[in-house]
């Protein structure tokens, strides 16, 4: 049933992903009506695999690599579908649907490892933590995918040269306010991700901070997103800088993500999590 | 026969001069339709009168007459001899009258190929002459059709999408790093037709407010006035410059007027907010080192040439595109045409009666094996006999009508009323 749900959630997202491709190439506005509502139909499929598996498991389903990714590409595609509501950037879906996609290909390629439920998972505040870090995520990936975008455009229009993404990238200050506005949102849910997820530690483990890797390089991750909001809102960054910091703040995000939990951490790697030497 | 005539003048056979002697005085258009309704030659009648061209459109029995009518009716209105009128003419017939009218209302003749006004000019000149009712079944027909190839080349090609002038390539490109160019401030410095036409657009997207300035303070309130703006001192610019959004510079100055270190002084002031400057007088008025800032985006006049270069080459394709798209619709209207006359709707008339009584004939016979042959002659007798009395009377009166100035419309109704156009109409609803 569960794998069901999640194969249905990824053809019907790697469908949207050719439309929108469609989409951007031909530009043709019926063929983007139906990859949205065919990547919202995704969505709707993504988030019943995650009842499923969370009423199956008793916990988050969030306990390996393999949710993980999974969990990453459900959290963009869900920032997008809020962020059209708000912008109506038809472009973005072509340049997020595939990031999604890609993050659901590997979490299917991924084995299924089975763990062991301890009972220290069965916390709220594992779900609240786990949440909350992802949503940000997902809303971070569109500051930075409007990062790349503003980029591309930035430098068609700096040095004159008009290629094809000029007509079909959206204008500049409709890009950066993407960016700024998905900062503003996504900044709250990182920092409350990071607060609960010390108190579950205190609950947990009996320790707020642990000095763990992934501990670490979250809070530096944190610390590259207060620096580009506070030099956004406090000091009037905009454009082009702003953008490069966005870009280098998500890929220190990705590390955190991937690099730190396989080869850096203690107990938060996903390889521990089943075995003795874990939580 | 009815004959479908446009005589007119556009901006390739006519200078502004003669052009807007017709089109200067606002009422016009109805003195001129009221003229071509006192005509006896000329049965329907539109009159287009824009900045660009000025054109007769109108459906006669008679041409010759009807064409010398119509162009010293134009000429007397105009106040101009007709001998330098008829010189710069253009007269289109028939099938070229209905590819002429296409084309104007998909903006394929326009100066500026692809410029949407024009679409909504010939749809006031169809309006007044509905309201006047000076139309009937052609042009009302022909319009329509018109309107359609109008919005099937706006759709079906990009013809439309690029700038092809530098006031309005720079326009485009504000948009592009704006987006919404409400509540935006504009900064003119100098005058000139070029800015000021850029002005001129850019108050048409709504922007907030426009300054102006100029060396002498006496020009920048003149031009000022014009465009209901506020002047500023020529030495005010450095200050200006910290709450303009868009700046035209086309001062005929030897030296830069905004320099490098000027603009780089006032960025942290402006809090990085995107600065575009659309430089274009010759020698340029910025330093062109000012682009290198950082959401600061410096065009000069050949950078817009460029880009309208692009867009040109790119509407020529789409032009070729859009000019099979009208082609397509006037060998339809063309075939409608041909069934506006008496003869073709009588025998389609007839067509249609017969294929009825052949396929009821044969259904009622089929499985009916045990007639035998002469009662099947007696039978199809019959249903002929019958079938032909019913259409008698009506043929007699489209006959009857055929010399009438009312023919089209009854031709136009008998059509729908036996539902004639179905088979060949239905694509082109």
């Amino acid at each position: 049933m569960a794998s069901l749900l999640f194969r249905a959630a990824l053809f019907l997202t790697l469908v949207a992903t050719g439309g929108f491709i469609v989409y951007i190439v031909a530009q043709n506005k019926t063929v983007y009506k139906w990859s949205y509502r065919i990547l919202a139909a995704g969505f709707v499929f993504h988030t019943l695999f995650f009842i499923q598996r969370y009423y199956a498991l008793g916990v988050a389903p969030v306990l390996t690599l393999k949710a993980a990714f999974s969990f990453f590409a459900w959290a963009i595609i869900g920032a997008y579908l809020v962020l059209h509501l708000k912008f109506r950037l038809m472009v973005l879906g072509s340049f997020v649907s595939p990031l999604a996609a890609f993050l659901m290909i590997i979490s299917s390629t991924l084995p299924t490892v089975e763990t062991s439920i301890k009972p220290i998972f069965r916390s709220a505040w594992l779900a609240v933590h786990v949440g909350t870090i992802f949503v940000g995520n997902g809303i971070f990936a569109m500051t930075f995918v409007a990062a790349i975008m503003y980029l591309i455009q930035e430098y068609q229009i700096k040095k004159k040269k008009f290629g094809t993404f000029y007509a079909r990238l959206p204008s500049l200050e409709t890009l950066d306010s993407v960016n700024r506005y998905s900062l503003m949102y996504g900044f709250p849910f990182l920092t409350v991700g990071m607060i609960t997820g010390a108190i579950y530690a205190q609950c947990a483990l009996g320790s707020y901070w642990r000095w763990d890797p992934k501990e670490v390089w979250s809070l530096v991750t944190w610390l590259f997103y207060a620096a580009l909001l506070h030099e956004r809102l406090a000091v009037g960054w905009r454009g082009r800088r702003a953008a490069i910091l966005a870009i280098a703040a998500f890929l220190v995000l990705i590390f955190t993500f991937v690099g730190a939990s396989l080869w850096l951490s203690d107990y938060h790697s996903f390889k521990h999590l089943g075995t003795q030497t874990g939580l | 026969m009815t004959r479908i005539v446009n005589i007119g003048m556009n901006h390739e056979t006519a200078p502004v001069e003669l052009r807007e002697c017709l089109a200067k005085e606002p009422g016009t258009p109805d003195v001129a339709l009221a003229g071509m309704r006192e005509l006896a030659c000329i049965k329907e009648g539109l009159f287009l009168s824009t900045c660009n061209r000025v054109e007769a459109l109108f459906t006669t029995e008679d041409p010759r007459e009807a064409k010398t009518a119509v162009i010293s009716l134009m000429s007397r209105l105009g106040g101009i001899s007709g001998e330098a009128f008829s010189s710069h003419i253009f007269v289109n017939e028939d099938i070229d009258a209905v590819r002429h009218i296409f084309r104007v209302a998909s903006s394929l003749d326009s100066m500026v190929v692809g410029e949407p006004q024009i679409l909504g000019q010939i749809k006031e000149a169809y309006a007044r002459a509905t309201r006047e009712k000076t139309s009937g079944v052609i042009l009302n027909r022909l319009m329509h059709r018109a309107f359609h190839v109008a919005k099937r080349v706006r759709s079906e090609t990009g013809i439309s999408d690029a700038a092809v002038s530098v006031s309005y390539a720079a326009v485009e490109l504000a948009k592009k790093i704006f987006y919404d160019l409400s509540g935006k401030t504009v900064l003119l410095i100098g005058a000139g037709e070029m800015a000021e036409l850029a002005a001129r657009h850019l108050l048409n997207q709504g922007i907030g407010s426009l300054r102006v300035a100029n060396r002498s303070f006496r020009r920048a309130v003149e031009v000022a006035q014009h465009f209901d703006a506020s002047p500023v001192y020529f030495d005010e610019i450095g200050a200006q410059l910290l709450e303009a959004d868009i700046v035209i510079s086309s001062t005929g100055s030897p030296e830069f007027v905004i320099s490098y270190p000027l603009v780089k002084g006032s960025l942290r002031k402006r809090r990085n907010r995107p600065l575009f400057i659309i430089d274009i007088a010759v020698p340029r008025d910025v330093e062109p080192r000012v682009n290198d800032l950082g959401n600061v985006y410096v065009y000069d006049i050949d950078d817009l040439k460029g880009v309208i270069q692009i867009n040109m080459t790119q509407r020529q394709q789409e032009a070729l595109k859009a000019g099979r798209i009208v082609e397509e619709e006037v060998i339809k209207f063309e075939k409608w045409l041909r069934t506006l006359e008496v003869v073709p709707t009588i025998k389609s008339l007839k067509e249609k009666v017969e294929a009825i009584r052949k396929t009821e004939l044969k259904k009622s016979l089929a499985g009916q094996g045990d007639f035998t042959f002469s009662q099947t002659r007696v039978i199809e007798k019959l249903t002929a006999s019958i079938a032909e009395k019913i259409i008698n009377d009506p043929i007699l009166f489209l006959k009857e009508k055929a010399d009438r100035p009312s023919k089209n419309t009854y031709l136009d109704i008998a059509r729908k009323l036996f539902n004639l156009d179905s088979t060949n109409e239905q694509e082109g609803r």
